[in-house]
């Protein structure tokens, strides 16, 4: 391997971890303080990215410069998490916060299996390409390697702003503490006047609004299919299983890691670089059950 | 607990089982049994719904302990391919022989998966056998040199206790060695779920905790079941490789899993026969639901999925209680909550 290689490895590992952090973040949020896994993040992922690439085609056939492509990935990603977001919190979720965890697991499932047929019953079977984004950025050469922008510069500082946002809106704004008040003790916060219902829709929202993100981003680095949001369920779950449920920071590091494990098994033996976020996520799981930055839990008797 | 116990498919001794879902199991078994004769249209069909149906019990077994599976097709595709590999290794092999390569192939894999999923409960466990399955879905699109890729191998007609048959009359072997291995099989789900280790397995979903006071190992109680669940999905992976002659990573992919787990959910989470029954059904309307809703088949099932586990919990098995109960109140006491077997 010289070093040509490595530092593709390398860049292509990042921009990955950058995108699957970013879907990761809101599936993570969205355990953390509600304890539901969200299966239906993965398809909240592919219609965010379907919708930005249909929406940045339109308004470029326009006429419009390709730049505007940018902003039109954030209306995208509102408009899945309050589209779509919104409605399933509302409606169906919140029947069901009492209920047993698998059945709160199925729920989501079967959301998940309705929004599969919904996009291609809106976008066909047909792969897109918008990659106007990524060209309006143009190449960047770093020791004799030619990377694009948006992949190399833009995915990751985009990342570690939402991290550390993410981080300084729940620790230091008034919403965000009521998030984590709720998230401790849903009784107790009640009991002193939090709306805890307003909470959990907020927090779902903000998370539906990541996967719509992590989609709209994704949208000019690859071709968009059927099947991608299924992909990418069970890679953002193996990412936040590996940090431990609910576990931010963690997520972040981890999502690097699984990246980077990817990518070089790409350059290295490709057959397996598809299962090599898995083969990581069981070593952790094996030697820490909790994940790698999970604590164990007390259990109530 | 003991409603878990008072009936079992057909009037056992000391079983205090409903005579009229004794009954009704008879009629419906014996319904199946004439189909070759009575309705040739339907074998194939109905053969398919058996085979799923054993993969569906799968799903059940697990149901009872509270855990639900969405990568279960993992077992169903590893019994189905080693069949095949079977088939390819030994041209004109036994039957038997495919469908006991596939059972130790689907046990051998229930036990890895296994040894590593029953350290978790819920979340945990339903999404690490989705990606255990999706691995597996990946080496089969992947190493096509060796699995075919997305086109899979073929599964040639094997030999019947070592006479080669015909079309028509290995399809009625197979037929009737499902209705076989599902009145089997089903009877033996039952006996296990009343057996100590059963009854064990099903603490798992009331109460975990006292289990391990008891001074037993919930994860090897947990194991047991799984095995069997695999096993059970094993079955029906042979079964329906053998019946559609080819097996593909299609038997693996996820939707596989969830229309597993749906169907369990429809015909009663947690009850035996409800698994076949929803199975049946399920098959029935397929067939002639694609015709004009193929394009929307998963959301029809996600919708229904939705309105059975917010409003019948119990599923069909739950309805069909119900009315029994109805139908015949001076025999029904207070029967659990629990959905009937």
């Amino acid at each position: 391997m010289n070093l040509t290689i490595f530092l593709l490895a390398l860049f292509d590992g990042i921009s990955y971890a950058a995108l699957v952090f970013i879907v990761a973040l809101g599936l993570t949020l969205i355990f953390g303080v509600m304890r539901i896994l969200n299966v239906a993040h993965g398809s909240l992922y592919a219609i965010g990215a379907y919708a930005t690439a249909s929406l940045t085609s339109y308004v470029l056939a326009l006429g419009f410069a390709p730049v505007l492509a940018f902003p039109l990935m954030l209306v995208s990603a509102v408009l899945v998490g309050v589209l779509l977001g919104g409605p399933i919190e509302w409606l169906l979720l919140r029947r069901i916060y009492n209920k047993p965890e698998v059945l709160q697991l199925l729920v989501t499932f079967a959301v998940f299996m309705i929004l599969e047929d919904v996009q291609r019953l809106v976008w066909g079977t047909q792969p897109y390409f918008q990659a106007s984004a990524l060209q309006a950025l143009g190449n960047v050469t770093v020791f004799g390697v030619t990377y694009t922008v948006y992949q190399l510069i833009l995915l990751p500082v985009l990342a570690v702003t939402l991290l550390l946002g993410l981080r300084f809106f729940l620790r230091h704004t008034v919403i965000g503490k009521l998030i984590l008040a709720t998230t401790e003790d849903r009784e107790a916060a009640q009991s002193i006047g939090i709306d805890a219902d307003r909470v959990f829709l907020f927090t779902f929202v903000v998370g539906a609004v990541l996967a719509g993100l992590g989609g709209a981003l994704a949208s000019p680095t690859t071709s968009i299919l059927p099947g991608m949001g299924a992909d990418m369920i069970v890679l953002s779950f193996a990412v936040i299983a590996t940090a431990g449920l609910g576990q931010i920071e963690g997520a972040a590091i981890t999502a690097l890691l699984i990246g980077l494990g990817r990518s070089f098994a790409v350059y290295v033996w490709p057959e397996v670089a598809v299962l090599v976020p898995y083969l990581i996520m069981v070593l952790v799981l094996l030697v820490r059950p909790e994940g790698l930055f999970g604590s164990p839990v007390a259990r109530k008797i | 607990m003991t409603g878990h116990s008072t009936s079992s498919p057909r009037p056992a001794p000391g079983s205090r089982g409903l005579p009229l879902r004794s009954l009704l199991t008879a009629l419906g078994v014996l319904a199946l049994a004439v189909i070759p004769v009575m309705a040739p249209g339907l074998q194939l069909l109905v053969n398919l719904a058996l085979a799923k149906g054993l993969a569906v019990l799968g799903v059940t077994v697990l149901l009872r302990a509270g855990q639900v599976s969405f990568g279960h097709a993992l077992f169903f595709g590893v019994s189905a391919y080693a069949g095949a590999f079977c088939v390819a290794a030994l041209p004109g092999a036994d039957l038997v022989l495919v469908l006991v390569a596939g059972v130790i192939g689907a046990a051998l894999a229930g036990l890895l998966v296994g040894l590593f999923v029953v350290r978790y409960r819920g979340i945990f466990f339903g999404m690490l056998n989705l990606a255990f399955s999706m691995i597996f879905w990946s080496i089969l699109e992947k190493f096509y040199h060796v699995t075919g890729g997305a086109d899979g191998i073929r599964l040639d007609r094997p030999t019947v206790l070592g006479m080669e048959l015909g079309r028509g009359a290995f399809e009625l072997v197979l037929f009737y060695l499902a209705i076989a291995l599902v009145l089997g099989l089903g009877w033996f789900t039952l006996r296990w779920f009343a057996s100590p280790v059963g009854q064990l397995f099903q603490t798992i979903k009331t109460n975990e905790t006292r289990l391990e006071y008891l001074g037993l190992s919930p994860r090897r109680v947990l194991l047991s079941g799984y095995l069997l669940s695999a096993v059970l999905c094993g079955v029906g992976g042979s079964l329906m490789g053998m019946t559609q002659g080819v097996v593909t990573p299609e038997y693996v992919w996820w939707v596989r899993s969830a229309e597993m787990v749906f169907i369990a959910v429809l015909g009663g989470a947690g009850s035996v026969r409800g698994a076949f029954v929803g199975a049946l059904i399920y098959e029935m309307v397929r067939v002639y639901a694609s015709a004009f809703a193929g394009d929307i088949w998963q959301m029809l099932l996600g919708a229904f999925l939705l309105v059975i586990i917010l409003f019948a919990p119990g599923g069909i098995m739950g309805i069909l209680d119900g009315l029994m109960r109805r139908a015949t109140p001076a025999r029904a006491p207070a029967r659990t909550k629990e959905a009937g077997q």
